[in-house]
């Protein structure tokens, strides 16, 4: 009985892998519609329907997915190409602001909403492109300190610049997203909701069909060794800078949805904690594999917003006093808790909590390597 | 310094089988840095179509220095490149691929996270999308054993698995110039016939070859040429039977007392 609802199972298991595997920008849009609906639905079920009403879960939903942008995008730079870039959160800022100078009472504009997103994708694809090019040819370690220090300077020129940044208090009154016969509004989460589900479905399947191209492959190759990639006719240069603005751009889509739907930037928004979330998410979720990056941003960004929140709450709420516990403000504790799960991640489970096949084949093909060696060698001296 | 020919006469490998005597490689006096260190001093060399020719030398004589030199890695600060009748002394190693140089880089470096369909595709970056298929098959009909392996991935290949691989891969770009960097390193002696028995096949085939190798012997055996390389100079050349009768050569080189 049991081997055959084993064997059924497996059975369409098969089929649906199968039909992932021949149809996938179409199962990333089923998957992404079937999420769509389901995550409503879950906000009303116990236990979640205590934390809150559905309406802030939608609405958190809707800010988890511009995470979930800026996770896919980072993912292109570090998953892919092997980039280590510590200051992604600029390039969110610069798509932000970008935004809010294209559509607020600060400027005195109001281009179109879907104009403004392609536009802060490309203000910030070109700042990654002038960040990049003078950098790129510098290896890891040191591409990792001049992006963590473009990202400390980024904030701080859009905090000085009061004359045209209105300093720390930012610019205010962005507008909201107009899309014909849909009213947003910031009471309604819905119509916010339902554009993050579409944007995110749309740079999901654009960057799938990415990685699986020619492109994909090489930043593959270059992860992997720079110098044999060179000396295969690839021009690591431009495939590294194009990882870089690709990166960079989907920063900006997000941070240009970020500002609409917000209504507001200021450089508090942008600061280096941001870029190690969205790494932790990116290493957290699973390297290379975008289903595991978007979900593993989509659970972090869930468990700081509201998670630990109620854990504040829960501890407020108990008649009694619990020692250390009713006294500690969770939400101050998420890089603690963030760094904790990056440690035992690294130590129980590298290849992150989703990681794509190929991944996990890479850090397990060690041991495979050892022990196919070593028996290897036992036969020669056998003969 | 100036090289010492061994053949009176014209050096070159007139009346060498296999070679047509058209230059299609040539180093002019070509000095190659690492930063402050000099490691190319002047090399002089000169491969023409269809030849194997086989660098020889001690550790650190420089023979890798002039293939990373010859494939654009590395640019000469002074002397020429010529390649093909073009001075490719400036040129970028990726853009070198495209003009006929292929490259098995020393150690293999093989892209061990790919299967070994992705690095043979790989090799194929600068081909046109529709003929990859075409060339793989190629490729594994010259390395059987690579064909065995198709799904599995680079890194779980065994050493001479990755050389072959390394050198497909190479292959993939149809090259007319394929610079192959120590392919018998680390390698079991029988694998190390297999590889020299696929190089000579691939020559065979009208690819000219330059080959750096330890393994004087082994490389003068199926060379047409060589060129005996010391900290930067090349020091001696000639048709590699007469290389291989050389005294100086068999005391430095083939292990003979």
């Amino acid at each position: 009985m049991t081997g055959r609802v084993k064997g059924r199972t497996s059975l369409s298991r098969a089929t649906l892998r199968e039909f992932v595997d021949v149809h996938r920008s179409t199962s990333i849009l089923l998957g992404m519609a079937l999420v769509g609906v389901l995550l409503p639905l879950i906000a009303l079920v116990p236990p979640f329907n205590i934390f809150q009403n559905q309406s802030v879960w939608v609405s958190g939903f809707s800010n988890a997915g511009v995470f979930v942008l800026l996770a896919l995008g980072l993912n292109i730079v570090v998953g892919l190409a092997g980039l280590l870039d510590l200051g992604y959160a600029a390039f969110f800022a610069i798509g932000a602001y970008a935004y809010a100078y294209g559509a607020s009472p600060f400027s005195g504009q109001h281009f179109p909403f879907i104009v403004l997103l392609v536009v802060g994708a490309l203000v910030a694809a070109t700042f990654g492109v002038l960040l990049g090019a003078p950098t790129l040819r510098l290896r890891g370690d040191y591409l990792a300190i001049v992006t963590l220090g473009f990202g400390e300077i980024v904030p701080i020129v859009f905090l000085n610049a009061d004359k045209y940044t209105n300093g720390t208090n930012g610019i205010g009154g962005v507008y909201k997203p107009d899309i014909p016969f849909v009213e947003f509004t910031l009471l309604n989460p819905w119509p916010f909701y339902v554009l993050m589900l579409v944007l995110v479905t749309i740079v999901m399947i654009l960057i799938y069909r990415l990685t699986e191209s020619r492109i994909g492959r090489a930043w593959m190759a270059i992860r992997e060794d720079e110098l044999a990639a060179a000396s295969n006719g690839l021009n690591t240069v431009t495939t590294k800078l194009m990882a870089f603005a690709l990166g960079a751009s989907t920063a900006g889509f997000a941070g240009a949805f970020n500002a609409s739907s917000l209504t507001s930037v200021d450089p508090g928004q942008f600061l280096s904690t941001v870029s190690f979330t969205i790494l932790a998410m990116v290493v957290l979720g699973g390297m290379g594999n975008i289903w595991g990056v978007a979900l593993g941003a989509f659970v972090i960004y869930t468990v700081q917003i509201v998670f630990l929140k109620q854990l504040n709450t829960f501890f407020e709420g108990l008649p009694f006093h619990v020692p250390v516990l009713s006294d500690v403000n969770f939400v101050q504790y998420q890089f603690l808790l963030y760094g904790l799960a990056l440690v035992l991640m690294m130590l129980f489970r590298p290849e992150g909590l989703f990681p794509s096949q190929r991944r996990k084949q890479e850090l397990h093909a060690a041991d495979a390597a050892d022990t196919e060696s070593s028996a290897k060698a036992t036969m020669e001296e056998a003969l | 310094m100036t090289a010492e020919t061994i053949t009176s006469g014209a050096p070159g490998p007139a009346g060498q089988d296999g070679a047509t005597g058209d230059v299609l490689l040539r180093l002019d006096d070509v000095h190659t840095y690492y930063g402050q260190i000099h490691a190319l001093k002047g090399v002089t060399i000169e491969v023409n179509r269809g030849e194997v020719v086989t660098l020889i030398g001690a550790n650190g004589a420089g023979k890798t220095t002039t293939l990373k030199t010859v494939c654009g890695l590395l640019h000469p600060r002074q002397g020429t490149v010529t390649f093909d009748g073009q001075d490719v002394s400036k040129t970028a190693a990726h853009n070198l691929v495209k003009a006929g140089i292929g490259h098995a880089p020393e150690g293999r470096r093989i892209f061990s996270r790919l299967t070994v369909l992705e690095n043979l595709q790989m090799g194929g970056f600068t081909r046109p999308p529709e003929e990859i298929d075409e060339d793989v098959e190629r490729i594994m009909t010259l390395f059987p054993r690579l064909k065995e392996r198709t799904y599995q991935q680079g890194g779980t290949l065994s050493g001479g698995e990755q050389q072959m691989l390394a050198i497909g891969r190479a292959m993939m770009s149809r090259p007319r110039l394929l610079l192959l960097d120590e392919p018998s390193l680390g390698l079991a002696p029988i694998l190390i016939q297999v590889v020299f028995e696929t190089i000579k096949e691939i020559n065979a085939a009208g690819t000219t070859i330059l080959l750096v190798e330890q393994n004087a012997l082994q490389a003068l055996n199926i060379a047409h040429r060589g060129y005996v390389l010391q900290t930067g100079n090349v020091v001696l050349t000639g048709d590699a039977a007469e290389l291989r009768e050389d005294e100086t050569v068999r005391k430095a080189y083939l292990g003979e007392i």
